[in-house]
């Protein structure tokens, strides 16, 4: 690929992100009433979003290879535990992240 | 009084960037080790460190700049580059329609706010709940602007002395992973209904085990929207407008 066809490339993938990125908002200005569908997608789609990017960060990890997805399940019990005992966002993701290195370093 | 209306400005961005900071520490940490390992990837396939610069900078995508490391070390097609960009990309049609709410009436900095929208600034966007006398639009602001600056320097330096980083950080890259579920936690807790969170890791989860990794993000968004679509009248009852 030459450096041209490079430059290409990326402009194409910006264009496509932007697009993304701002539809919603040109489709749903501020001066305009939000129509009461999209209102109340606004309202239940995060939860659901949520549920989709815990899925989403764990897409490449594989039962059947490897360590079985067991470093990752124990981490996000952890995780999880942390958070409902001590309601501290920072704690629960460093002991999340720290027992998983552990886990993924010196056991699997 | 001009002149006081600028130190008071002043004061108010100094306090939100102060607030915001903590909130984006997950995300220094994360973005640092994720950039780090795309910008080594980057170089390793011979792309000068200027197309990682600037791909992050102007396209800011952590899934979507690791895809077009293969598109860009392909054969040139800029149709099927953009149509990977626009799949991988739906999920912030969803962000930007739970986000609309929160990001009304903000001025010129919206514009920003809206490109710099990526999965992890979202979730902390809208979950995050800043003190009373902070101003939320400026506190959004800036845990959009922190994370964009860990994730072009982190790419920058991975792709400028990626060669020499000797790795001991296995494992790392969880932070996002835990992130994700810490936020998931907290919507859980604030959810009376566990519907709309259920329905976002099931369909997912499904989809997942059909698609494969590679082509799961579409039918999964296909799938909320549908059901929750479906499910409306029946959640409108539960949920009514408590929140």
């Amino acid at each position: 690929m030459s450096t041209n066809e490079k430059i290409i490339t990326i402009s194409v993938m910006v264009f496509a992100t932007l697009i993304m990125r701002y539809l919603p908002f040109i489709l749903f200005p501020d001066n305009k009433p939000t129509p009461p569908f999209i209102h109340y997608m606004g309202k239940v789609l995060p939860a659901a979003v949520f549920g989709f990017l815990v899925i989403y960060a764990l897409k490449n990890v594989s039962i059947s290879e490897g360590s079985h997805g067991i470093p990752e399940l124990i981490a996000i019990v952890i995780t999880a535990t942390a958070h409902l005992w001590k309601k501290q966002m920072l704690i629960s993701i460093a002991a999340g992240t720290v027992s998983y290195m552990l886990m993924v370093q010196l056991i699997f | 009084m001009a002149k006081k209306l600028t130190a008071e400005k002043i004061k108010i961005l100094k306090r939100a960037a102060y607030v915001a900071f903590p909130h984006s520490l997950p995300i220094l940490a994360g973005y640092g080790f994720l950039g780090l390992t795309y910008g080594i990837c980057m170089s390793v396939n011979g792309l000068h460190p200027l197309y990682t610069f600037f791909m992050s900078l102007f396209l800011y995508g952590g899934s979507t700049q690791i895809v077009g490391v293969s598109l860009l070390t392909a054969a040139f097609d800029p149709v099927n580059a953009f149509i990977i960009t626009f799949i991988l990309c739906a999920r912030h049609i969803f962000y930007g329609i739970s986000m609309l709410e929160n990001y009304k009436g903000l001025g010129i900095k919206k514009i920003y706010m809206i490109f710099g929208m990526v999965d992890e600034t979202f979730s902390i966007n809208f979950s995050a709940q800043p003190p009373a006398d902070v101003d939320r639009g400026w506190f959004m602001f800036f845990v959009t602007l922190f994370n964009q600056i860990y994730w072009i320097i982190g790419s920058t330096v991975g792709a400028v002395f990626g060669t020499m980083i000797n790795f001991s950080t296995e494992g790392i890259e969880f932070v996002m992973t835990s992130m994700f579920v810490v936020i998931f936690v907290e919507q859980w807790k604030k959810d009376k209904n566990h519907f709309s969170a259920l329905i976002g890791l099931g369909v997912s989860l499904i989809s997942l085990l059909i698609f494969g990794a590679d082509n799961f993000i579409i039918p999964s968004m296909i799938g909320i929207f549908s059901v929750l679509t479906l499910s409306k009248k029946h959640l409108e009852r539960k949920v009514g407008d408590a929140e």
